[in-house]
């Protein structure tokens, strides 16, 4: 036998207790939703997993009016200490749970055990913690004494890191005093609705958060709502787009984290068995469905060949199947949708003329699956150079200067990482100095930290996630016209009424 | 995993690697010349390599392995010929109540206790590589003045033709550490050439030869990657990582680093060196992270004993402990297995 075929590890799901149905989670409380239901599936097997009700207008109404009334009677009163305790609660029963919504995760979102136990978990309670810390401390946000809170907060959230998603936008929302109405997305919303139970648990105020399970027009309900304060949203540019659309001309504050398509550049300096590593996580972690994936490489020319030949040898290493498995590197495709997108964009690089290669693997039957692929021989003109394919495909280019590295990373209507690989630190620190990216990594790629921030240039979105800029995005100074919680006059006549 | 780049390639001999003739000089070049290591990324991969979960098949599969590929090891300055013998007794026999275990690949002594083992082994004793499917155990012996090196050349040739005289298998030696960090390689490549001369049989055959680069005096990354291609170019047929009397002996990153050199030498000469981890790997979930990892970085292929060893003396008994766990279902104790 082969010992590199390890024997199954599967994770136990008896840690699992789900429930057949899951209905809205609106003022403290699962409630029935009105915009009829549908179902959440494995992407792994196809199997459904759980009936999810889908959000009406007038659902996102009710939830929007139960963040208001928790944000004008309880939450925006509590001192910055009593909010940073329950954020502090939220924390630990997230890692009290954490084998719970790393199984949830994966089998929701077909993303592998491995990546959800030690990254996506893990990070969900450091978010929490993190932004917990600052509750009391907003007056050192860097934007003066006595900053306000926005008021309700709604809130969109992709399905590549579900929880991780989650957390990076309550998180901060709560710890600045804002109330919140989260919308998970339609093919993820399992650790949505755990994370409601938790917020049961920590004996969250009602109504402080909502979340309203759905689809496009749900989150379009969210986003249009009258008295919603702030939208932030995570997602793809074209829908990043419509919002800004939408909520022109409205007095709502928008961030927006988009689309990438980061350059992670090799120069021939580089420590290579750690840059084939993390050109590996660069663009393999989580399927590729990263928004700040490290998807075109650029490789000096004089190392290119011995960098691919690296690289594929590494790819025949990489464990494809079951993402509940412990060994188990790269899980499904999170839908049948994005599988025929990424399929597309693929079959249009090998038309174009890019050379296609995947490693020797078996994929399962059921299930949507895709093997990790490289393009070599890619110009920067072809489709999949310049468009996000959200999957395990990655772009090999070459170049021969770091002048024309630069160039060539910068040319992209996105702008949100980009890694650097070389052994020579001022090296490093010139070439970031002039990339157009919000994150840059050096000798590693895909590091999230809840101290620092997140975010993009261009297409890619504005606003920042994380760190002190994070809370930011929440936040007005004192005497701005945004702390003046006035967005709706329904609320504002309930105001007077108190 | 990988295509050995032909047979018909002949091995490029250290002086056409660095073109031109060896000294203290071009050896740096060549050395200096490699790529760096990262240390995060290093740390980070072979962290990765450690979360593989074995199980069932694979793990009776491991244990196994992992006793077929120790070197069982005793080096006390208070070792007698009764405690080797006790130690040979332990190599052909290391589960008293279960005949179906695997022996070890070989005992580990210093050179005066060579005598006394190849006695105790008597008909088990073979050459490494040969034989070993029929249970042979090899006799490795330290010299050139283990553990510090500190000796003249001439002693330390002598330590080694004495070894090898006595009937050892393998040497054991140590770089000298000094002449290393002092930038005198080409001093340290002469001494492995000289002490690999000394591994010379009568015959003609030559001891196997293990280069021990003692990686915890070492320090950085960048020197274990530059020490293991010295070794190598040198003609060692093994890179092991420590003696096992400095802190921190082997760990999983610098097992990790040496194996890549081991790949990257496989892809550039065709030629197999082995990979010895020794010291400080006492539990059976450690060895299995260092056989994902050899098996992850340059193949399956590298999980026999001519080219993977574990030097461990500790490691054995939990190792019987866990497969004694896997056939009876339920935890022993130490009392069920021996002390050697």
């Amino acid at each position: 036998m082969s010992f590199l075929e390890y024997a199954p590890a599967p994770e136990s799901t008896s840690v699992l207790h789900l429930r057949k149905e899951y209905g809205l989670f609106i003022d403290g409380e699962f409630t029935e939703g009105t915009g009829g239901t549908f179902q959440t599936i494995s992407p792994s097997t196809e199997q459904s997993i759980a009936t999810i009700s889908a959000a009406s207008e007038a659902d996102v109404d009710r939830a929007v009016v139960a963040a208001r009334r928790a944000y004008d009677r309880v939450w925006s009163k509590l001192s910055g200490a009593d909010r940073g305790k329950y954020l502090f609660r939220i924390a630990r029963l997230v890692q009290e749970r954490a084998r719970e919504l790393a199984v949830a995760e994966s089998l929701d979102n077909g993303k592998p055990i491995k990546e959800s136990r030690d990254v996506d978990v893990p990070l969900v309670a450091a978010w929490f913690f993190y932004y917990a810390g600052w509750a009391d401390k907003l007056d050192y946000a860097g934007l003066g004494a006595n900053p306000r809170s926005l008021g309700v907060a709604g809130q969109v959230i992709p399905w590549n890191f579900p929880l991780l998603m989650l957390a990076w936008k309550v998180a901060p929302a709560l710890a600045a005093g804002n109330t919140v109405v989260i919308k998970p997305a339609e093919t993820t919303p399992l650790t949505a609705l755990i994370f409601a139970e938790i917020l049961q648990q920590a004996e969250l105020p009602d109504g402080v958060v909502n979340i309203v399970t759905g689809a496009g027009a749900t989150g379009a309900a969210i986003v249009r709502h009258p008295d919603v304060n702030k939208v932030a949203f995570t997602g793809s540019t074209a829908v990043g787009r419509e919002i800004a659309k939408t909520i022109a001309g409205s007095d709502k504050r928008l961030t927006l984290e988009l689309g990438g398509k980061a350059a992670n550049i090799v120069f021939d300096d580089a420590p290579i068995d750690e840059a084939i590593e993390g050109i590996v996580n660069g663009i393999f972690f989580n399927q590729g469905h990263v928004c700040c994936a490290g998807s075109r490489l650029l490789v000096q020319e004089n190392i290119h060949d011995e960098v691919v030949d690296r690289l594929k040898q590494r790819l025949q290493t990489l464990r494809i199947g079951d993402p509940l498995d412990k060994n188990t590197d790269v899980g499904a495709i999170n839908s049948a949708e994005q599988l025929a997108r990424i399929r597309e964009l693929s079959d249009i690089g090998e038309l174009e003329g890019a050379e296609r290669w995947s490693p020797d693997c078996e994929l399962p039957e059921n299930g949507f699956w895709f093997k990790p692929t490289i393009f070599t021989n890619v110009s920067t003109s072809h489709r999949i150079a310049r468009e996000e394919v959200f999957g395990p495909v990655l772009s090999v280019l070459s170049f021969r200067t770091p002048a024309e590295a630069i160039a060539k990373a910068n040319n992209t209507p996105y702008g949100l990482s980009a890694g650097i690989w070389s052994d020579k630190g001022s090296r490093i620190l010139a070439v970031a100095d002039k990339l157009r990216a919000g994150v840059i990594w050096a000798n590693t790629f895909n590091r999230f930290d809840p101290a620092s921030p997140f975010g993009g240039y261009q297409e890619s979105g504005y606003g920042r996630e994380g760190g002190r800029h994070g809370l930011g995005a929440y936040l007005a100074s004192a005497g701005s016209a945004a702390s003046v919680v006035t967005a709706a006059p329904k609320a504002a006549k309930k105001g007077a009424q108190r | 995993m990988t295509t050995p780049p032909g047979d018909l390639v002949a091995k490029p001999t250290a002086l056409e690697l660095i073109d031109g003739p060896v000294t203290d000089a071009s050896l740096r070049r060549y050395l200096d010349g490699l790529p760096g290591v990262d240390a995060v990324g290093l740390e980070q991969r072979a962290a990765g390599l450690g979360t593989r979960s074995i199980k069932t098949t694979s793990k009776a599969w491991a244990l196994d392995r992992i006793i077929e590929l120790i070197d069982l090891t005793t080096l006390e300055g208070a070792d007698t010929p009764g405690k080797v013998r006790s130690l040979v007794a332990k190599a052909i026999t290391p589960d008293a109540s279960d005949p179906s275990t695997p022996r070890v690949a070989a005992v580990c002594v210093y050179g005066d206790m060579v005598p006394y083992a190849v006695e105790a082994l008597g008909a088990a004793h073979t050459q490494p590589g040969a034989g070993h499917d029929a249970g042979g155990i090899s006799i490795a012996a330290v010299a050139t003045a283990f553990p510090s090196g500190r000796a003249s050349l001439a002693v330390k040739l002598a330590d080694t033709a004495d070894a090898v005289d006595a009937g050892a298998d393998e040497i054991d030696m140590v770089i000298d550490r000094g002449a290393f960090l002092s930038g005198r390689y080409g001093q340290v490549f002469d001494e492995i050439v000289a002490v690999k001369e000394a591994c010379r049989r009568s015959d003609g055959s030559f001891a196997h030869l293990k280069v021990i680069l003692e990686t915890g005096e070492l320090n950085t990354y960048d020197n274990v990657k530059r020490a293991s291609w010295l070794a190598i170019l040198a003609g060692g047929d093994f890179i092991k990582t420590s003696t096992g009397k400095v802190s921190p002996a082997a760990t999983l990153p610098v097992t990790l680093l040496m194996l890549e050199v081991v790949r990257d030498w496989y892809r550039l000469t065709g030629e197999q060196i082995g990979v010895k981890p020794a010291g400080g790997i006492r539990s059976s979930k450690d060895a299995i992270k260092y056989l994902v990892t050899v098996a992850e970085t340059v193949g399956e292929d590298w999980l026999q004993p001519h080219l993977f060893r574990f030097g461990a003396s500790s490691l054995l008994n939990d190792v019987l402990l866990q497969r004694q766990k896997l056939t009876t279902g339920h935890y022993s104790g130490p009392d069920y297995v021996t002390i050697d």
